[in-house]
């Protein structure tokens, strides 16, 4: 598990460029292949850590799940809601489609 | 008095502004006044409201005149990192896809130094959703230095700490995620402060890396740090991860260092570290020495991980954090005619900097199927390494010192295309996230080139009031912290 690494070529930056919804220039996935795998290098040194006994830990101060009242109570009217929306029609806001056919 | 006003601290202002000798709106004007002389060559500003900046400060002068109490902050003028929601005012963190952007509500910090009698003075500069340490990648303008404008301020909270340091603010708000507060302040001789992941309300901050981002004060002095902190700590029911403990007094509770155990890590002082900056620290932890605290040598063995570590976090919960900017629901849209895909890929591309798609990438990647577990999974059990590093240093010593930063306020320019480079200036203020420890940053002396250094107290978790004593007292020593920059 800990050993399977890769650098990073444009084939995988494309990839992970489309899973979070980023379009690049051809320049621009050449520049993340090449920084990118600079980091993830320099990243591997955790490997000469041991952690096979080690917990993960997400977060600093560990807080159990926070809870309030479930009142309804006063929220942002629609009109606020949709005041920054580049586009809305109606109370909704508008997209191109979605669903084909 | 309005030369007195210009050079005053927080908690002598509020007091002359309390007992009449001055008006908030006085106080207002000499601060716009700085600011109109000094922004455009440093550009701490992106949003500055006088009309508003105004008004907020008749508020406090109808309650005074009305015989009401005006708050502990009265008549302060405050600058505000344009991380922190106002509403209807401009709140862009840095990018262009938030430039006309405009929050329906009000952070709670934002709100509370407002009720506390504080007067907003203006939105500060920053790196584009705080990701950047030298303010380079602000998604409108270049920061400067006002030591040396051909320098970076540091980042991400940049303009907060010019805007104190050039006398625009007497305090800012900033937010700290790997060093955005500590670093700049170090950069521009002030001081900043790191409250525990938890202690301050994160609710209209714009987010970065949640598990690691929180808001604290920037000043002159320890004492207006305190005095900030007192108002913006406690618990937010709008932020579930906002601590319930009870909010100590920080300023009244500032007190000798007598016998205070400070822990001097060797790993702070190794390769990488400036000779000069080593030489002012050395000489700053001597002075808390002289004035009654003992050092105790310690060890964080896991210090040279810090960054591997805080990359992996942070870049992964930001990936994730900046899905929300979508073209959809707020913020800008462009592009994307042929379907909702093109729409997100093509807005994104076109209206968030290139350090952001860098994070987004690399985030996205470490969370990716095959790799979570390589290296995700990897960030965090190491992440607790370093954290244990802290528990097991705090069993022998109350704080722990050092350097904020390896070196000196570096040259604008000088890292920007070497990323890694750029990470590992912060690699002595990624620890105290990681772990959730407050640590502040105070000046300890100038490099030959005059360049402020910082000096760096880090403490227990929710133990503030220790780490302010032992800043407080270091600057009740010195006088590093009152020198005025050249601008």
């Amino acid at each position: 598990m800990a050993g399977e690494r890769a650098g990073i070529d444009v084939g995988t930056v494309r990839y992970v460029a489309g899973l979070c919804r980023l379009e690049l220039t051809g320049d621009e996935e050449e520049l993340f292949a090449a920084q990118l795998s600079d980091i993830l290098n320099y990243i591997d040194k955790l490997n000469e850590l041991d952690t096979s006994e080690v917990e993960p830990l997400a977060q600093a101060i560990e807080i159990p799940n926070v809870f309030r009242d479930d009142a309804p109570r006063g929220s942002l009217e629609v009109s606020e809601a949709l005041a920054n929306a580049p586009e809305k029609t109606g109370g909704f806001y508008k997209v191109p489609a979605v669903l084909e056919g | 008095m309005a030369e007195e006003v210009a050079s005053a601290t927080a908690v002598e202002i509020a007091r002359m502004v309390a007992g009449g000798s001055i008006s908030a709106r006085e106080v207002a004007l000499t601060f716009l006044d700085r600011i109109e002389k000094v922004n455009s060559s440093t550009n701490a500003f992106l949003h500055v409201n006088q009309d508003w900046s105004l008004s907020c400060a008749d508020l406090i002068d109808q309650k005074i005149a009305r015989g009401e109490n005006p708050g502990p902050l009265a008549g302060v003028p405050i600058a505000i990192k344009d991380a922190l929601c106002i509403e209807g005012a401009p709140t862009t963190c840095g990018s262009r896809i938030l430039e006309d952007y405009r929050p329906p509500y009000t952070a709670t910090v934002v709100r509370r130094v407002l009720e506390a009698g504080a007067v907003p003075i203006g939105k500060t500069n920053m790196d584009e959703f705080a990701m950047g340490s030298s303010n380079e990648s602000s998604g409108f303008r270049k920061c400067f230095n006002p030591w040396d404008l051909s320098r970076a301020p540091g980042g991400s909270s940049g303009g907060s700490a010019v805007a104190v340091a050039a006398g625009m603010a007497p305090v800012a708000l900033g937010s700290d995620t790997g060093g955005s507060i500590r670093q700049p302040a170090a950069f521009c001789g002030v001081t900043g402060m790191k409250p525990t992941w938890g202690r301050v309300s994160r609710y209209g901050l714009g987010a970065f890396a949640s598990s690691l981002d929180q808001v604290g004060p920037l000043s002159r002095t320890v004492e207006d740090s305190a005095l900030l902190l007192s108002v913006i700590a406690g618990h937010d029911e709008r932020d579930s991860t906002s601590l319930p403990d009870p909010v100590d007094d920080y300023r009244s509770a500032l007190g000798s260092i007598k016998g205070l155990r400070v822990g001097v890590p060797a790993e702070y002082f190794g390769e990488g570290l400036d000779g000069e900056v080593a030489a002012a620290v050395r000489a700053a932890i001597a002075t808390l020495e002289e004035m009654g605290a003992s050092l105790v040598e310690v060890s964080l063995p896991h210090l040279p991980y810090a960054v591997a570590a805080y990359c992996i976090v942070s870049m992964a919960e930001s990936s994730s954090n900046l899905a929300r900017y979508d073209g959809v629901h707020y913020g800008a849209r462009k592009g994307g005619t042929r379907g909702i895909d093109e729409l997100y890929a093509g807005t994104r591309a076109q209206l968030l900097g290139r350090e952001v798609k860098r994070r987004i990438m690399l985030g996205t990647f470490v969370l990716s199927s095959g790799y979570y577990d390589a290296y995700y999974l990897k960030g965090l059990k190491a992440r607790r390494l370093i954290r244990r590093d802290f528990e097991e240093a705090f069993e022998k010593v109350d704080v722990i010192a050092g350097p904020t930063t390896p070196t000196a306020a570096f040259r604008i320019g000088e890292k920007i295309n070497d990323p890694l480079a750029m990470y590992l200036s912060d690699i002595f203020t990624i620890s105290a996230p990681l772990a959730g420890i407050p640590a502040i940053s105070v000046p300890c002396g100038f490099t030959s080139e005059r360049l402020p250094v910082g000096f760096q107290i880090m403490g227990r978790l929710l133990d503030e009031k220790t780490v302010l004593s032992a800043a407080a007292a270091f600057q009740g020593a010195t006088d590093f912290h009152e020198a005025a920059c050249p601008l």
